[in-house]
C-alpha cells in the first residue's frame, strides 16, 4: 500500500509522462482491474484495453491546473474502470451479471465526460494530421510533438536553413488548422 | 498583419518568449483590433489543442511500451486465467487416468517421431528454401559491371581499389541487426551453401567479406559479422525487433534480393504457425522467390516480425517466415561467444508514422545481398 506522499510522486510522474511511474501504477493496480473485468464476463484483452483507457483518463486529469485526487489512486482507477466496462458491456449488449460492488466507488461521471470530449478532439486532430500529407505531417510532429529545435529539423529534412523550414512549417500549420476547424465546428 | 507573422507572434506570446515591450505592444494591438484578437484567441486555442494531441500521443506510446514489457514479464496475460485450486482438485481426481493417457501418448509420440524421421525427406519436397542459384551469365554481368566501375574509379580517383567480386554460386538476403558491431541476420540454410567464400553486397553493388559467427540449424538462423575494414558503420537500425508474435491479418512489407537489385513486396500474416504447424514459423500471404531467404518482414509501425525462409511448392502465395522472437534467443547465444558480449538489439524503431516510401528509404540501406560459393 502506498502512502499519500508516494502516490503524489507517482501522479506527478504520470503528468510528466515518466515511464517508471507509469510502470509502477500498472504493477500496483493491474491485477485488481483484471479480476474486475474477468469476473464480469470480460477477457484478459478487454482488461488490458480498459486499463489503458483508464490510464489516459487519469493522465488527462493529472494535467489539469487544479488537479487533486480526493481518494486513493486505487479507488479512482477502480471506479473509472468499472464505469468504462459497464458502458462497454452496454454497447456490446453483453449483459452478463451486473458488476458487483465489492469496493467503494466514487463518482467519476464528470471526468469521463471530459475524457470523451478530449478523445473526440484527439481523433479530429489525428484525422486532420493524416490528411495533410508528407512532409507536412513529419515536420509538424517534429516541431510540436517531439519539440525539436528548428535548426535540427532543417538539417533532418534537408532545408538549406532554419528560416526556410519555418516558412514551410507555417504553411503546413495553416493547412492543418483549416482541416481541424472544418471538422471541429461540424462536430460541435 | 500577415498570417505567418501572426502565428509566430501568437506562438511566442503563448510560450512567454516576448519581451515586456513587445508584449505591451501586442496586447495593445489586440485591444484595438477585435478581428485580430479573435484570430489570436483561435490560434492560441489551436496551439493548445495541438500540444494536448502531442502529449496524449506520446503518453499512449509509453502505455503500449509498458504493456508490452509487462506482458513479457508475465504480469499481464492475454489468455484467460484459471483458478489454481480447481486444477489441483482435477489433478487429484484424474491422476490415474492422466498417468495412463500420458504413457499412451508417450508411446504414440515415439512411434510417430520415428515415422516422421523415416518420411522426413518427403517434407522437404513440399517446401522450397528460397536461396537463389546464380547462373554464369549473371556472374559475367557482375564482372563487367565491376570492371566499368574500376575504370570509372580510375579516371576520377586513382586510389580507390574495388575488391574483385567473387564468382558467386548462390544469392540470398540478410539484414543488419546490430549496427555498432556490424552483425547481420540471415538463414542457416543460406550459410550452409557457402563452401569457400561468403560476402554481403549493398544496394550500390559494393561487396564486403563476412563470416558466420553463429549458426543455429533448429531455428534456421545464422549471424554474420562483416569482416571488411572498408565497410562503413551505419546509424542504429531503424526497425525494432518484436518480441511477441505477429497477429493474424497484420499488414507487412518486405525487402529482399530475388534478383540483382532490391525488390519490395507486400502481404499479410495468414497463419500463426508454419508448415505442418511448426511453431518456429508463421505463414504469410505474399509472393517470394529464390533469393528472398533472409528477407526482413516489417509491419507498418516498423516492427520486424519475421524472416522469410521458404514457401510451399504446391500452393501459390504461401510463404513461411521465422518468428522474430527467435532472434532474441539466438542473440542470447551470440552473447556467450567471446568478443561478442556487448551485442545489442534495439527495441526502439524510428519508422512509426512515416509513409511507406520514407520507410523503405530508411530500411533499404540495412538490407544486404548475401552471396558466396
Amino acid at each position: 500500500m502506498n502512502t499519500i506522499s508516494q502516490e503524489k510522486t507517482l501522479l506527478d510522474g504520470l503528468a510528466k509522462e515518466d515511464k517508471a511511474s507509469i510502470e509502477q501504477i500498472y504493477r500496483d493496480n493491474y491485477t485488481m482491474i483484471q479480476s474486475l473485468i474477468l469476473n464480469n464476463s470480460g477477457t484478459t484483452d478487454d482488461a488490458a484495453d480498459i486499463f489503458q483507457e483508464a490510464m489516459i483518463v487519469l493522465f488527462e486529469k493529472s494535467r489539469l491546473a487544479d488537479f487533486e485526487l480526493n481518494c486513493q489512486l486505487k479507488t479512482y482507477l477502480y471506479s473509472v474502470c468499472r464505469r468504462l466496462w459497464l458502458k462497454k458491456l452496454q454497447q456490446m449488449q453483453r449483459f452478463g451479471k451486473q458488476a458487483e460492488d465489492l469496493e467503494e466507488v466514487i463518482p467519476v461521471e464528470d471526468d469521463l465526460e471530459m475524457h470523451e470530449k478530449r478523445q473526440l478532439d484527439f481523433n479530429i486532430m489525428e484525422n486532420a494530421m493524416s490528411k495533410i500529407g508528407e512532409p507536412c505531417k513529419s515536420l509538424l510532429e517534429a516541431y510540436y510533438i517531439q519539440k525539436k529545435p528548428m535548426l535540427q529539423i532543417a538539417t533532418e529534412f534537408g532545408y538549406t536553413n532554419a528560416d526556410n523550414a519555418k516558412t514551410q512549417k507555417y504553411k503546413c500549420l495553416v493547412r492543418l488548422k483549416k482541416l481541424f476547424f472544418a471538422q471541429y465546428k461540424n462536430g460541435q | 498583419m500577415e498570417d505567418t507573422l501572426l502565428i509566430d507572434a501568437a506562438e511566442r506570446f503563448a510560450r512567454g518568449e516576448m519581451t515586456t515591450e513587445e508584449k505591451i505592444f501586442f496586447e495593445e494591438l489586440r485591444k484595438k483590433n477585435p478581428e485580430l484578437d479573435q484570430l489570436v484567441v483561435e490560434q492560441l486555442f489551436f496551439l493548445n489543442e495541438l500540444g494536448r494531441y502531442g502529449s496524449t500521443k506520446n503518453f499512449k506510446h509509453i502505455l503500449h511500451e509498458t504493456e508490452a514489457k509487462l506482458v513479457s514479464e508475465g504480469l499481464i496475460t492475454k489468455s484467460p486465467l484459471q483458478g489454481k485450486s480447481k486444477i489441483v482438485y482435477l489433478w487429484k481426481r484424474y491422476k490415474r487416468t492422466i498417468a495412463v493417457a500420458a504413457s499412451i501418448a508417450g508411446i504414440v509420440s515415439i512411434i510417430s517421431a520415428s515415422l516422421i524421421s523415416v518420411f522426413h525427406n518427403e517434407k522437404t519436397k513440399d517446401i522450397n528454401l528460397l536461396v537463389g542459384k546464380i547462373d554464369r551469365a549473371e556472374n559475367k554481368i557482375r564482372q563487367i559491371e565491376n570492371k566499368t566501375k574500376k575504370l570509372e574509379a580510375a579516371t576520377e580517383l586513382p586510389l580507390i581499389v574495388v575488391a574483385a567480386p567473387i564468382d558467386a554460386k548462390f544469392r540470398a538476403t540478410g539484414f543488419l541487426i546490430d549496427a555498432s558491431n556490424n552483425l547481420i541476420v540471415t538463414n542457416a540454410h543460406v550459410v550452409r551453401e557457402a563452401r569457400n567464400n561468403l560476402v554481403i553486397e549493398n544496394n550500390k553493388g559494393q561487396q564486403f567479406i563476412a563470416e558466420a559467427i553463429y549458426v543455429n540449424a533448429s531455428t534456421d538462423l545464422a549471424i554474420l559479422k562483416v569482416r571488411d575494414n572498408t565497410f562503413k558503420k551505419l546509424t542504429p537500425v531503424p526497425y525494432s525487433i518484436r518480441k511477441t508474435n505477429a497477429e493474424l491479418g497484420e499488414q507487412v512489407f518486405m525487402l529482399g534480393f530475388p534478383k540483382q537489385e532490391i525488390v519490395y513486396g507486400e502481404g499479410y500474416i495468414s497463419a500463426k504457425n508454419g508448415y505442418q504447424m511448426d511453431t518456429i514459423y508463421c505463414q504469410l500471404s505474399t509472393s517470394a522467390n529464390e533469393g528472398n531467404s533472409g528477407s526482413p518482414v516489417i509491419t507498418k509501425n516498423g516492427e520486424l516480425v519475421g524472416i522469410i525462409t521458404s514457401k510451399e511448392t504446391n500452393a501459390a502465395g504461401v510463404v513461411f517466415a521465422i518468428k522474430s522472437s527467435n532472434i532474441y534467443k539466438v542473440i542470447e547465444e551470440v552473447k556467450k561467444i567471446k568478443g561478442f558480449e556487448d551485442t545489442k538489439i534495439t527495441s526502439q524503431g524510428s519508422l512509426k508514422g512515416s509513409d511507406r516510401v520514407t520507410q523503405i528509404k530508411k530500411v533499404e540501406d540495412y538490407v544486404f545481398m548475401v552471396k558466396g560459393n
